[in-house]
This record gives C-alpha cells, structure tokens and sequence, in this order.
C-alpha cells in the first residue's frame, strides 16, 4: 500500500470519529428526514436542502478544517520527523480530511432518501447534482482551509480569515452583485453577470443546482440567459472545470507552502 | 553518526544558526544545551527535515540528508509536546507508525513493557493524561530501534519511575552504540546521562566537550554551577 493510502486511512478513522463529523452527519441527516417528514414531498425537500447545501457546507467545512489543521500541528510535525515526503504527507492529510467531510455529507442527506425515494424520476439526476456539488464545495472550502491554515501561524487569526471568505463568498459577493446590476441596470449585463458568477464556487454551485431545479425562470430574463448559457454543454463544462479550478488552485498553493515551509 | 557542516539559518533577520560545526559520534550521549531562543530546537529541527538550512550540510550516517527522506529510517524522535490525533487508539498510532518506516532494525518494545503501556492500548489517545501521553512518545521514539535518537527534554512531564526507566533505556542504547542527541533544561539528568556537552549561545558554539572536562576546567562543585559561570563570562564579555 503506497504511503499516502496509509495516512489517509490513519486520518480518516480519526477524523470520522468525531464529535463533530458525527454532529454534522447527524444534523443533516434530521433536517432531511424532518423534512420529509412535514411536506412529504421528495420535490419540496430538493428544493429547500439547496439552500441548506450552500450555506452549511461552506461554513463547516471551513472552520472545521482551519481548527483540525491547526490542531494536529504537533502531530503533523511528528509525521514530518519520518521518512516521507512532504508532498505525500500533504496529499494524505488534505484527503484525510475532505473525505470524511464528504462521507458525512453523502450519508447524512442520502440515507432519508434511500428509504423515502423519490416521487418522479426526473428527480433523480437532481438528487445526483445535489450531491456531487455538494462534494465539490467540500473539497473546495477544505482546499481553503488547508490553504488558510499554512498561511498564518496563528489560529485565532487563521479562523477569522476563514469564516471572513465564507462570508465574502456566501453573502457580500451576491450582495455586491445585486447592488451592481442594480446601479448598471441600464445596460446589458447578462454576458458580465455570468463572467462575475463563474468566479464565485458558491454561485457556482447554486446556478448548477437552480438550473437542475427548473426555477430559473424565477430569475426572469436573467434566468433565461442563463439557462441559455449554464444549460448547454458548454455551460456546463465550463461550471464544472471552474469548481475543479477552485478546488485545484488553492490545494496546489497549499502544497507549495507546505514543501517549503519551516515548520 | 551526525556531522554539521558551516550550518546556517536565519529568520528574517534574525541570525538563529552562525556557522555551525558540530559531530555526534556513535556511543555517546550528548547534551545539547542553551537558554530559551539560542538555537537548539532550530538545530534540531533542521536534522529532522523539519526546517531548511540555509547553507551548510548535514550528514547522517554519511548520507546528505538533503538527498531524500530515508535517512529519517535511521532517526527516533522524541519532540517535547506530544499531541497526537485525539480520536486514534494507542495501537492505532503504533500501527501507523510500523506502516510509515522500515523496520529494518527490528521493533524494540521494551519502553512499552517498562511503561506499563500495554493496557492503555485500547485507549483512545484523546483520553490519556499528560504523562501517559508522554511515555507515549518516548516509547515510541525506540519503537525501531533506531540508529539515532533525538530527544527533546525527554524527561520532563514524567513521573519518577517512568523517568528513571527511561534513563535506563538510554543508557542501554548508548552502550549498544547509538547516537543520542539530549536537550533538557534538568542538569542533573544531563550530568546523569550525558557524556559530551555541545553549549549553543544565541547561535553559536560556546562549548563542544565532555561535561567531566567543562566542569573541571571551571572549577566548580556541578554542572549546574559551571554552566551559570559559562552563561556569566559569556554575558559579560557581550558588555565589555
């Protein structure tokens, strides 16, 4: 078994026990299953998960990665003291952590869904969607936790910066563009409103997601340019690569500190 | 077998390492010592691969330690706070440990039986005291029976039979050979154990001797005396 399989698998049972994973899990999986449970239908619960997806990824994923890499400073130290290699040990502990998040995510909303299905197959591919870019957030905010944490010494001041681009991403950002397209609202921003969206993993994920959804048309012209653009193929290609550039970059930032650091 | 060659490090501008020379030979426990911020914990971080010298070479066991990790199979680390994965389980750790190196040398499990380790095993290792924490750590720095060992302040946070038994254990070690590298702010286990003293003073090389010989040399009563007279002259002739 090559070593960084070792140190994942070492991480992960670590990290998958505990109390937080198991309060994320079990959290998501109450709000689904009460979810179900009050409106009774699989469309309605799709519909409000979205909004928790967005929100609760990005936040827990965050600071929970921020304060685990900070507190197995020591450790990471130790493992640095054996022989391996800094970017293997790097890839180990970055996966030992964005899997079990990711796990915790997929069962926490999956399992009330195996037993409860859904109404309409047409429902399915968006469950699917649901799911992978969920994945993909979670890949993305640990990518930035990693990235935050190796470059601040301190902790206090690395979690701050952390819920500081949660923030900036899950409510400045919209908030700014709301405000922009309402000051330019004279002139066609449709092609510069997609540009803007692109950039954002966040945005990224809620345009996936919302087109899936078909309520697009919410949005009014907006939407429908949108759906011009997001749901053909290019569209899509492009939203997908951007998420793995989101998740790509900072990682490979993270990687280049952490081979050259002094720890 | 460790030899430091012209080793520098900065910090900013911060001097840390001023041309270090150093050799720790085979069957000698050696002391490294110095007050807080002088450079010890740096020297030792950059043989451990955890910091990068700026110039300057190490040879561990003849090997360029620049020339990849392997050389770490030869070295057993002690490091003066252990914190480790709080969820794991003490065999766990062991485990990954034994999955991580080359047990080339065989597994020495000595310290675990003297420790009395073997029924925290199924512990997790969130839940051991400070103490059982740090016979943790030093066990495991032996766990492979390593050519070297690097212990920082290996005694401090034990209670008195673990910290004799590991005193025991080094010099069992010392006598079959090995490399020992000791800081400790504790003189008299240095006097205990230690054979050289390598005396760091913001950076530099003070001293690099045997203890008996420093002693003698400065007429004093202990180690603990001689090194307060090192540490005077050394301050005084910074104000002359």
């Amino acid at each position: 078994m090559n070593t960084m399989l070792k140190i994942i698998k070492y991480e992960l049972r670590d990290v998958i026990r505990s109390k937080w994973i198991l309060i994320y899990f079990g959290f998501l999986f109450l709000i689904t299953e009460g979810m179900f449970q009050f409106s009774g239908s699989s469309s309605k619960v799709l519909l409000s998960l979205l909004n928790i997806v967005l929100i609760l990824i990005p936040i827990i994923t965050i600071s929970y990665g921020i304060i685990y890499m900070y507190s197995s400073r020591e450790f990471t130290e130790m493992l640095l003291a054996q022989p391996i290699k800094r970017k293997t040990l790097f890839s180990g502990l970055y996966s030992g952590l964005a899997l079990p998040l990711s796990i915790a995510y997929l069962f926490g909303i999956g399992i009330p869904f195996i037993y409860h299905g859904v109404d309409e197959v047409s429902q399915f591919p968006v469950l699917i969607i649901l799911m992978l870019s969920g994945v993909a957030l979670t890949f993305v905010f640990t990518s930035l936790a990693v990235l935050i944490s190796l470059s601040s010494e301190d902790k206090v001041k690395g979690l701050g910066i952390g819920i500081f681009v949660w923030l900036f991403m899950a409510v400045v950002y919209d908030g700014a563009l709301l405000f922009g397209s309402y000051l330019l609202s004279e002139y066609p921003l449709e092609k510069p409103m997609i540009a803007v969206t692109i950039l954002n993993p966040i945005d990224l994920a809620r345009i996936l997601l919302m087109l899936k959804f078909d309520i697009s048309a919410l949005m009014g012209y907006t939407g429908a340019v949108f759906k011009k653009f997001f749901g053909g193929p290019l569209g899509m290609l492009l939203s997908s690569g951007m998420l793995m550039l989101w998740i790509i970059i900072p990682c490979l930032i993270g990687k280049r500190i952490f081979v050259r650091k002094d720890f | 077998m460790i030899r430091i060659e012209r080793l520098n490090k900065s910090f900013g501008k911060l001097h840390v390492l001023k041309d270090v020379n150093l050799e720790f030979e085979n069957s000698k426990v050696t002391a490294i010592i110095g007050p807080n911020g002088s450079g010890k914990t740096t020297l030792i971080k950059i043989i451990l691969g955890l910091m990068k010298a700026d110039s300057g070479k190490i040879l561990v066991n003849n090997i360029n330690i620049k020339k990849g990790v392997d050389y770490k199979n030869n070295i057993g680390n002690m490091p003066q706070i252990a914190r480790f994965p709080e969820n794991l389980r003490v065999g766990e750790l062991i485990d990954m440990m034994k999955d991580l190196r080359s047990k080339k040398n065989g597994v020495d499990k000595d310290l675990f039986a003297s420790f009395k380790l073997d029924n925290e095993i199924n512990k997790k290792l969130g839940t051991l005291s400070g103490g059982t924490k740090q016979r943790v750590n030093a066990a495991l720095a032996f766990l492979f029976n390593p050519d070297i060992l690097i212990l920082d302040e290996p005694t401090a946070g034990l209670d008195p039979i673990s910290s004799s038994a590991l005193k025991d254990k080094i010099l069992k070690e010392q006598k079959k050979g090995k490399t020992i590298l000791i800081t400790s702010h504790i003189l008299s286990d240095i006097e205990e154990l230690a054979e050289n003293l390598v005396f760091i003073l913001e950076g530099k090389i003070i001293y690099n001797g045997t203890v008996k010989l420093l002693i003698e040399e400065k007429g004093k009563s202990n180690l603990e005396r001689t090194i307060a007279s090192l540490m005077e002259s050394n301050a005084n002739e910074h104000n002359a």
